[in-house]
């Protein structure tokens, strides 16, 4: 009798695992943004994150989720269905309700497409849209979510920084599944496209009947648009920032045009954003935007704890300071004391011209 | 209309933190705590909306041991009506904050709760989002502004995001998460903080909430994060850009 219980068991477990490879592609959905019909750069960080998850083996692959309408999310989904060799799905949901980055709605699309699939972790890079969404995404799904990640220890393992940066705390997901994250994308670089061809992920539609309408409790009214000549902060080689020395919004041009002849972004303190000098997007720190570029220019920027969160993972750290004791001067690779009203228009004439 | 307010005690922005050599956590001993900045633009920006004549009640909630309502007390001095203690020696993480903040709202039933976006010591900005999600009411994240129109029951916020400024509107009720310019906070004068000693306090445990504390998370460790090589001063911007060039090789 132990024997058959045990053959039955045995073949149990046997179909258990067979449904479970057939049932669906892959056992990581990441939740990926899209703009201009390609998919954004952050969410490619978090497709690196996810394929990183099976520690290198092709049973962990990767499901992308993509919402939105139009021509422009048919052609993200033909990216996202060659962005990365993980990749074996690319699931769509095209309905208008998905076209705004409202959470309430993206929440609900998340919870159903984990119905749908099961899957054992689901990404988002933690930028402004995925800081919005996954939290509301795991309260439906009943679980804690692990956010802004730096660092995968093993499947269900990871390390996040608190207090502004100055402590790592590694955390581990005891809970069931999906084990919900939000990585940093400044931690996980996007590989170069390699020349191989690989075979294209299936592209499938959401099936999105079963779509509870919501009446409307949220409504999207307006965005002001972003500067497009501009690199994108967040993935800068070259970032130049100015601080609340830089006295009014006129002068900032100096730090812009140091910007552009390297190359590079624009940041700013939370100070210079405060004064009005320039726009919040510009703002870098614990809770701006967290840059780690190759080369940091900092002009007049003191180095509060706050604002070393957001740089100080930065290849190459440059200071220029009037003040010899200021805190940045601790972190910088290469500290000048100096007015940045000498400094700045000496190195925009010394510099060599951006190849 | 009610407004409720959740503060959280965390260790001052200012103190400069040390990571205890068993690697378990930080060191908060002996250590200045204050009420969460962002909790002080949350309940900053409830007191004005109650004082605009919007809103009849501002109720502060604070959950953790006994020492919370030292914080409590500070919510109640800069103005809130009433203050809500949940007493729990356990960590509470964002979803059994969540949890507990979705039962009191049966309880409390105000139109609006206010959290601010993130906490400065564990910086998860989760739990507005996920009380949002459990009361299925509509979210207005990392607002620089909000802008309540009470006879339409809704609230247009103005949300910082990557790419500048989003704008939504919300129905009521809803939760908002605030970021750092919303507003200014107020400071508590002295005849605030003599009469903050006689506002009610409602104490509750999470068990008569009916949450359980099953953490899904566990810390494993706490360590300092890689120390940077020390770097040079330069006396010339020749010198910088001749290091940054042959050095650095980043120009």
């Amino acid at each position: 009798m132990a024997t058959t219980r045990m053959i039955l068991g045995a073949i149990k477990k046997r179909s258990f695992w067979h449904s479970l490879s057939s049932s669906r592609h892959g056992s990581t959905l990441v939740v990926a943004e899209h703009e201009s019909g390609a998919v954004k750069p952050h969410s490619l960080s978090a497709v690196t994150a996810a394929a990183s998850l099976g520690g290198g083996n092709d049973k962990s692959s990767v499901s992308v989720l993509l919402a939105g309408s139009g021509p422009s999310l048919h052609q993200a989904a033909s990216h996202a269905a060659s962005s990365h060799p993980s990749v074996s799905q690319v699931l769509v949901a095209d309905s208008e309700r998905f076209k705004s980055p409202l959470a309430e709605p993206w929440a609900k699309l998340v919870h159903l497409v984990q119905q749908q699939g099961s899957y054992i972790h689901i990404i988002a890079a933690s930028n402004s849209f995925g800081k919005n969404i996954m939290p509301r995404a795991a309260a439906l799904l009943d679980v804690s979510p692990i956010t802004d990640v730096t660092g995968i220890s093993d499947s269900h393992t990871f390390v996040r920084p608190i207090y502004a940066g100055n402590a790592l705390c590694t955390v581990r997901y005891m809970g069931s599944n999906p084990c919900i994250l939000t990585i940093r994308s400044t931690s996980f670089a996007v590989p170069q496209k390699s020349n191989n061809s690989k075979a294209e992920a299936s592209i499938s539609q959401v099936d999105l009947s079963n779509f509870d309408e919501d009446l409307n409790k949220s409504r999207y009214i307006s965005q002001t648009s972003q500067d497009d000549e501009r690199p994108d902060l967040g993935n800068a080689r070259v970032v130049i920032t100015g601080g609340r020395a830089l006295k009014n919004s006129e002068n900032f041009k100096l730090i812009e045009n140091l910007a552009k002849k390297l190359g590079g972004a624009v940041g700013a303190t939370r100070a210079a954003v405060d004064a009005g000098f320039v726009p919040n997007d510009l703002q870098v720190g614990q809770t701006g935007k967290i840059v780690a570029p190759e080369l940091y220019m900092a002009f007049g920027v003191s180095g509060a704890i706050q604002h070393l969160a957001g740089m100080r993972d930065s290849k190459v750290i440059v200071a220029v300071n009037n003040d010899a004791d200021a805190p940045i001067f601790q972190v910088a690779d290469y500290g000048l004391v100096g007015d940045l009203f000498e400094v700045i228009p000496e190195l925009l004439e010394k510099l060599p011209e951006k190849k | 209309m009610k407004i409720m307010v959740a503060i959280k005690r965390v260790i001052d922005y200012a103190v400069k933190i040390r990571v205890k050599p068993d690697k378990t956590g930080v060191v908060t001993q002996n250590v200045k705590m204050s009420m969460n900045p962002f909790c002080e633009i949350a309940l900053e920006e409830a007191l004005r909306i109650r004082e605009s004549g919007l809103a009849s009640e501002v109720v502060a909630v604070t959950m953790g041991p006994s020492q919370c309502l030292d914080t409590l007390r500070t919510g109640l001095a800069m103005g809130a009506d009433r203050g809500i203690h949940v007493e729990s020696t356990s960590a509470l993480h964002p979803l059994h904050v969540a949890k507990i903040l979705r039962n009191l709202v049966e309880i409390e039933k105000p139109s609006l709760i206010i959290l601010g976006k993130q906490a400065i010591d564990d910086d998860c900005n989760q739990t507005g989002q996920m009380v949002a999600g459990l009361l299925n009411w509509p979210q207005g994240t990392f607002a620089s502004k909000v802008v309540l129109d009470k006879e339409k029951k809704e609230v247009t916020v103005d949300r910082e995001v990557d790419d500048g400024i989003e704008t939504v509107q919300l129905n009521l009720p809803a939760v908002i998460t605030t970021d750092l310019r919303l507003n200014q906070p107020r400071y508590a004068t002295l005849p605030n903080i003599m009469k903050a000693k006689s506002k009610p306090i409602k104490k509750f445990t999470p068990q008569e909430l009916n949450v359980e504390i099953k953490p899904d998370l566990e810390i494993v460790e706490v360590t300092e994060p890689p120390k940077r090589k020390a770097g040079v001063m330069v006396s010339s911007v020749d010198e910088l850009i001749h290091k940054l060039k042959n050095e650095a090789k980043v120009i």
